[in-house]
């Protein structure tokens, strides 16, 4: 792959070192060399120019690929690439948004965040095919989000979902005024998973290491963040099959390990925890052995009520054979993330894009064996509970070397001119992925965000096929997906 | 059956008795406390709730993000968690304000609010781009430790069942629409609730180009709420001050 370059995660590169190619090379070597795509977006070149980055994932060698292609004034078009391989529609839907360059022969080139209005939903006619339009206000306190059903009866033919409700222009907010407090409001879910994201990114471009300590305490609450939201999601699931002991116990336990979160960063959900440079907040002994005792209950309680759960008929006879997608459809569409491992497409950037902390505290990849339902997609959760804990608890051991270490270094140098920089994290939904770019100035010129629920709100749809419309809150409890991750 | 009975006497009684006194852990970031003795820079609150010429803190504004108490001595955050306000401009806290003054004064109880609403709150909750934080801490609000129902309040699916609305986020161009569709569609009398401080004054997002604030305008506001993300307690604690007396 010599048209490419190669790097890996967390790394940054000089702009002037990425090969631009035309954009049929680009199209085809794109389409030759398999690989999942974790970035496509373009960026202004000036005089009318648009200039379009492509990142592909190797992720059975840890390896990402970079290359551009120039688009000149004149060329508004190109032909697409959603044809060859399903996973780029999303991508490319994006780029022809945010720079009006058309993918010709996209064979669905809906809005991805604006001019929801002028978009015509799919039509099917028959006699006792009907349409169930939901949202943009759901019934429940949730994000916003519209979603239309075609049905035959009960049953769903197809579910198409139209997002943008959300879009607040971070990218260009990223631009004008970074902070780690706007890399906490991207998705009020993975508060620690997008600010270690972008705390690392711009690390990278500073040119600063930061303390081990300071590593280990993201790596801590990274976890505890995927361990509180399972929680909480399984809590969910229970909730929407009307088993309410479950959702009731998971709430209370979810509780315990958010408040152990406040006790850490003084916020429940971690914010102002990490910041450029280190965190902010050191985990004292006595914080991090009260910590262990309450995540041991937790564990506890979770164990229990889980495996009550599994053995009752009639929760079981709602969570197996609901909301399938198999696995050849979730690669097909790009899946990623935790819905992806459900589905049995082994992707999870903490092993995939490890780092040398991962190897020093002997993490490694447990096999799942999936199903593609939401009966995978819960056990998936147990099972990423108990290993999250477990991961905790070789942390803290670990911490125990480093009582009296700083936890945060001095983030006062500018950033590096010309230069892209990437860094995945995996967060509790899948691998969150911030891209930055800087110009002569050393001043961020781009700044692409990434979201799981970026590739999995479509995986959702066909998940819903041919199941009943009742189940559809169940089967979108169990992805819960993020729409202020999609819409920006 | 016996195992979920089990779990049942196992998990004994969760929720939080007296919800107006629950404790708060000390390193909850809440109720500031100013003092002129001690220099600070505004240039580091990231959304300009901090002023110096002279000392304030706008709650409204303030994402609670700790950056200015970790600079200076000027700003402590205390762990008072009762931060709601019926007057957009008692949110504006200056040195010589106490907490305990604080709660005195910050709202405004309303004799037909408390008569109309005092047993009884059904709330519409609209997320118009709210970023999940506020809608999870508005779940729990009605989880078995914080148990809201209890005193009546609860958020229910549609606007024509509600006596109010609740609004996270900084309202975006696209959910503006949506946001007074619902508005209009809650029958009167009813009351309009900002949570959190992207709503109250468009927060981290109040530069962004793609919100669109003139419901704000429009419309009469009843209670803020401050806080990113707003804590249960504050929320509910909040909306008890206003409806009960």
């Amino acid at each position: 792959m010599t048209n490419w370059i190669k790097t890996r995660n967390n790394t940054k590169l000089n702009l002037a070192d990425i090969p631009e190619l035309s954009i049929n090379e680009l199209r085809s070597e794109i389409i030759s060399s398999a690989l999942r795509p974790v970035g496509f977006f373009g960026k202004d070149w000036g005089m009318g120019r648009t200039k379009l980055f492509v990142i592909l994932a190797d992720d059975k060698n840890g390896e990402l690929y970079v290359s551009s292609a120039l688009f000149g004034a004149e060329e508004k078009s190109y032909e697409c690439l959603t044809n060859e391989i399903p996973a780029f529609h999303i991508f490319e839907r994006e780029f022809y948004e945010q720079f009006g360059i058309q993918p010709l022969n996209h064979p669905w080139l809906k809005p991805v965040r604006l001019n929801q209005d002028e978009y015509k939903f799919f039509e099917m006619n028959g006699e006792e095919v009907h349409q169930v339009a939901v949202g943009p206000i759901h019934a429940g306190v949730i994000e916003p989000g519209h979603f239309r059903f075609m049905c035959n009866g009960e049953t769903v033919y197809h579910l198409e979902i139209m997002l943008g409700y959300q879009h607040r222009g971070v990218e260009e907010l990223m631009l004008s005024n970074p902070s780690n407090q706007l890399a906490e409001s991207i998705c009020g879910d993975s508060v620690i998973a997008y600010n270690t994201a972008y705390s690392q990114v711009m690390e990278i471009l500073k040119d600063i290491e930061i303390p081990q300590k300071a590593q280990l305490i993201r790596k801590a609450a990274l976890e505890m963040e995927r361990m509180a939201i399972h929680i909480g999601d399984l809590g969910a699931i229970a909730g929407d099959i009307a088993y309410l002991m479950g959702a009731s116990v998971f709430g209370a336990t979810r509780t315990l390990v958010i408040n152990t979160m406040l006790e850490f960063s003084g916020s429940r959900f971690g914010r102002g925890l990490i910041t450029v440079g280190g965190v902010n907040y050191d985990i004292t002994e006595d914080k991090l052995q009260r910590a262990l005792k309450t995540l041991e209950k937790v564990i506890k309680d979770v164990e229990r009520m889980t495996n009550t759960m599994l053995k009752n008929s009639t929760v079981m006879s709602r969570l197996e054979k609901t909301g399938t997608i198999s696995m050849e459809r979730a690669k097909e569409a790009g899946l990623v993330g935790m819905a992806a491992r459900a589905a049995g497409v082994d992707l999870d950037s903490r092993f995939d894009f490890p780092d040398k902390l991962l190897s020093e505290l002997q993490i490694e990849k447990k096999f799942f064996k999936a199903s593609g339902d939401v009966n995978s997609r819960f056990k998936l959760r147990y099972k990423e509970i108990l290993q999250s804990y477990s991961i905790i608890k070789k942390i803290f051991a670990k911490m125990k070397d480093y009582t009296n270490d700083k936890i945060c270094t001095d983030n006062n140098t500018g950033l590096s001119q010309n230069s892209l920089a990437i860094s995945i994290v995996e967060g509790w939904r899948g691998e969150v992925v911030h891209i930055a770019l800087t110009d002569d100035n050393r001043k961020l010129s781009r700044y692409k965000i990434k979201d799981p629920s970026f590739n999995n709100w479509y995986g959702l749809a066909l998940a819903v096929r041919n199941n009943g419309v009742s189940d559809f809150p169940l089967c979108n409890k169990s992805f819960n997906l993020s729409y202020s991750g999609n819409d920006l | 059956m016996f195992d979920t009975l089990k779990s049942r006497i196992f998990q004994g009684n969760q929720f939080i008795k007296d919800i107006k006194n629950a404790p708060m852990r000390e390193q909850f970031r809440g109720f500031p406390i100013l003092s002129e003795n001690y220099e600070c820079d505004e240039k580091i609150c990231p959304t300009g709730a901090l002023k110096t010429n002279p000392l304030s803190i706008d709650m409204g504004k303030c994402t609670f993000c700790g950056a200015c108490e970790r600079a200076s001595n000027a700003v402590k955050f205390t762990n008072g968690y009762k931060l709601t306000s019926s007057d957009r401009n008692k949110l504006i806290i200056t040195p010589d304000i106490t907490y305990e003054e604080y709660l005195k004064s910050a709202v405004e109880i309303k004799k037909e609010i408390t008569k109309m609403f005092g047993h009884s709150l059904k709330l519409r909750q609209v997320s118009a781009g709210g970023c999940n934080g506020c809608e999870m801490e508005l779940n729990a609000c009605s989880n078995v430790n914080f148990d809201m129902g209890r005193f009546g309040i609860d958020f229910v699916a549609s606007p024509r069942h509600a006596d109010g609305i609740v609004i996270t986020g900084p309202i975006t161009e696209n959910m503006a629409y949506a946001l007074e569709d619902c508005y209009k569609s809650v029958p009167s009398p009813k009351l309009v609730i900002l949570c959190g401080a992207c709503a109250i004054s468009g927060g981290i997002f109040q530069n962004s180009k793609t919100i669109n604030r003139e419901f704000l305008e429009k419309y009469p506001i009843d209670l803020y709420i401050p806080g990113c993300p707003v804590h249960p307690l504050t929320f509910i604690n909040g909306i008890l001050s206003y409806i009960q007396n």
